[in-house]
């Protein structure tokens, strides 16, 4: 064995890289492949056929625009959300926390000890309309007497945002604490104020992690439709319920395959023009 | 206790997995466990039986324990039927290629789509009816349903009723669709199912349509109805039976809701009421089929054995869902008084005859199911 790769020294990388690209390979392209098959054939259930129907993808951006657009709107409002509570949070774990930083972190990811579905349910309860979180705003007046918040747009946010909040804060914890304090006294030094030193110094250091965790929220929260199915309305559907309730429901594989691509396409694009604006080193860290 | 029949949860969480189930469907029937396939005529000491959940007594000694003590036959019983479609799409793939898909018996609803497939695509097996002398047991009205007229494969396990419930404390008696649509107390506080024969159903009685013939136009009548309900904010969701636990809690005060959950519901609470509509109910019947690949004869068996009146008057009474089996009020009555003279349980003359069966035809029109999915935002 060793002699053989002494021999083949040149073989070592692709072996290494043989696990990963099979695994790929066979769960990822190959459905991959099969999605896009079915997505261009036409039919009813179960005989559909392979013609090429393009039409699929166009009727669906013409059928489902709305829920389309919604999503991005949704997982964009989340990301930014997610951003605003977490960076400050991550930021005083990293720097204030000291010796409860592995606390800290627990408690952020401790929620995802528990299934995704469980967490979300859970809300169904927190945000019921009998239950003390409505009747206190109630009370206070935030919420009219009749007011509720589960079944309404908040709510599909607010979950969004709760459920892939850890993505956002662990990349940025990390960018951050990987951050040289040397660096921030050498801003002192050189008379930057607080402010300042956090502009310059500690926001670009940290950019990395906020592109991570943008990205890795952004782009699950976009195809999300636990949130829209448990805490909204119709009214709040998103492209995910969809695409669900066309494989499911009404068996329509061919256009619940196409709108599949049509939301990778878009999220691809999205992610396109974000790296030309922020910088595709960045992405990569 | 609240998620007897279907819930949308577990729908959404197997949902979740179903776009690479298409893609992979020998893998993943491959994981329904249970073995099948190759001994279709063979009497086997298992039988593999799938369910929706909650849908069978629990009380010891359960009717399970007594089938497996009477004829040595184990069952394994699962409940993993969670909605009639999803259940349908894990399945269509192997039974498609002539596979069996790990089962001996699984049920299926008459008033979704799925029923009229299984049949029609020769996905099931004929009855062994020699093997179900019991059989004779089957109440007239369920002899000879549209998608199978001679139940030539298939029996029914247990039948449900289409009504409203509404909970006392919040509001006064809603007993009709456009009470539950367009009261302005209601607003807000109302569900209807996610699925199209049950919730449209009950639609175009409340428009005087008959659901069992369905037209275009009593079709469209029906989900602008619905239409009108969504867009003034009158009703929030669609469940599968997850009205169940925000209906006990007081967050809806009124819901389109099936008669077993809601006879278990009321034990526990008895603010809450039930009732079918003015205008008419639907009933719904849950249907056991042998898949390709079962085992006919250990199938048949079991199905003899809840055909026993006795038998069967457990499951009934054990899940409050109405059983079609002749003379099993008479055990009723002496498993349980209060359940067998439950009208939801054992519906009496005046309720039955205020019933009515979908129109099969409508879950297969291809456009019905469009509409039926823009209704709810889909």
């Amino acid at each position: 064995m060793g002699g053989f790769f002494h021999r083949h020294r040149g073989l070592t990388p692709y072996l290494l890289l043989a696990p990963g690209v099979l695994w790929l390979g066979i769960f990822f392209l190959v459905p991959l492949g099969f999605l896009g098959y079915e997505s261009l054939q036409s039919g009813l259930f179960p005989d559909f056929q392979f013609t090429w129907e393009f039409s699929n993808f166009s009727n669906g951006v013409q059928d489902y625009h709305e829920q389309l657009i919604r999503s991005f709107v949704y997982a964009g409002i989340a990301t930014v959300a997610c951003l605003m509570l977490a960076y400050p949070l991550v930021y005083w774990i990293a720097f204030r926390a000291g010796p409860w930083r592995n606390l800290f972190l627990l408690i952020i990811v401790a929620p995802f000890f528990v299934t995704y579905l469980v967490r979300t349910l859970a809300w169904l309860n927190i945000l019921a309309d009998q239950g003390p979180v409505v009747r206190l705003l109630r009370d206070v007046h935030i919420l009219a007497p009749d007011g509720r918040l589960l079944a309404t747009t908040f709510a599909v946010v607010s979950g969004i945002t709760y459920n892939f909040f850890p993505f956002m804060a662990l990349p940025i914890y990390v960018s951050l604490e990987q951050i040289d304090p040397r660096l921030l006294e050498a801003a002192k030094d050189l008379y930057s104020s607080s402010t300042q030193a956090f502009l310059r110094v500690t926001l670009p250091l940290s950019a990395p992690g906020i592109v991570a965790g943008t990205l890795l929220t952004f782009i699950p929260a976009a195809g999300d439709f636990i949130n829209a199915a448990l805490l909204g309305t119709p009214n709040q559907a998103m492209i995910g319920n969809v695409i669900q309730a066309k494989f499911l429901e009404s068996l329509d594989y061919p256009g619940a395959a196409s709108l599949s691509f049509i939301l990778m396409g878009t999220i691809l694009v999205l992610l396109l023009v974000y790296a030309r604006v922020v910088g595709s080193e960045r992405l990569t860290g | 206790m609240t998620n007897s029949r279907m819930t949308r949860v577990e729908l959404l969480r197997r949902g979740a997995a179903g776009a690479t189930m298409l893609s992979l469907p020998a893998l993943v029937a491959a994981c329904g466990g249970g073995g099948g396939g190759g001994s279709e005529g063979e009497l086997k000491d298992v039988l593999n039986f799938s369910n929706w959940e909650l849908y069978i007594d629990t009380k010891k000694p359960t009717t399970l324990q007594q089938f497996t003590n009477k004829t040595g036959i184990k069952v394994n019983y699962y409940e993993d039927v969670n909605s009639n479609p999803e259940y349908f799409a894990k399945v269509q793939g192997r039974l498609s290629r002539g596979e069996g898909i790990g089962r001996d018996i699984f049920v299926s609803t008459d008033n979704d789509r799925p029923v009229g497939e299984y049949v029609d695509n020769g996905w099931v097996q004929k009855l062994d009816k020699s093997l179900i002398p019991n059989f004779s047991n089957l109440i007239a009205a369920q002899q000879h349903p549209p998608f199978d007229p001679n139940r030539d494969y298939s029996l029914p396990w247990l039948s449900g009723m289409d009504g409203i419930a509404w909970n006392e404390d919040l509001t006064d008696p809603v007993t009709t669709v456009d009470k539950l649509f367009t009261d302005p107390k209601l607003k807000g506080k109302v569900t209807v199912w996610n699925s199209m024969g049950d919730t449209l159903g009950l639609v175009m009685l409340e428009n005087g349509d008959d659901p069992a013939k369905v037209t275009d136009e009593s079709f469209d009548r029906a989900i602008e109805k619905v239409q009108k309900a969504v867009d003034s904010g009158q009703i929030r969701r669609f469940t599968g039976n997850d009205y169940a636990q925000p209906l006990a809690n007081g967050d809806l005060a009124a819901c389109m809701a099936w008669s077993g959950d809601v006879a278990q519901l009321i034990a526990d609470n008895p603010k809450l009421h039930w009732n079918v509509p003015e205008q008419g109910g639907i009933i719904w019947t849950d249907n056991m089929f042998i898949p390709l690949g079962g085992s006919v004869p250990t199938a048949c068996t079991y199905m003899n054995f809840v055909y026993d009146p006795q038998i069967a008057a457990r499951i009934a009474v054990g899940t409050s869902y109405i059983s079609s089996v002749d003379g099993v009020k008479a055990f009723a009555v002496k498993l349980d008084p209060a359940s067998a003279n439950n009208p939801l349980i054992f519906p009496d003359a005046t309720i039955l005859s205020q019933l009515h069966q979908n129109d099969p035809t409508m879950f297969s029109n291809p456009e019905y199911n469009k509409k039926w999915l823009a209704v709810q935002g889909q």
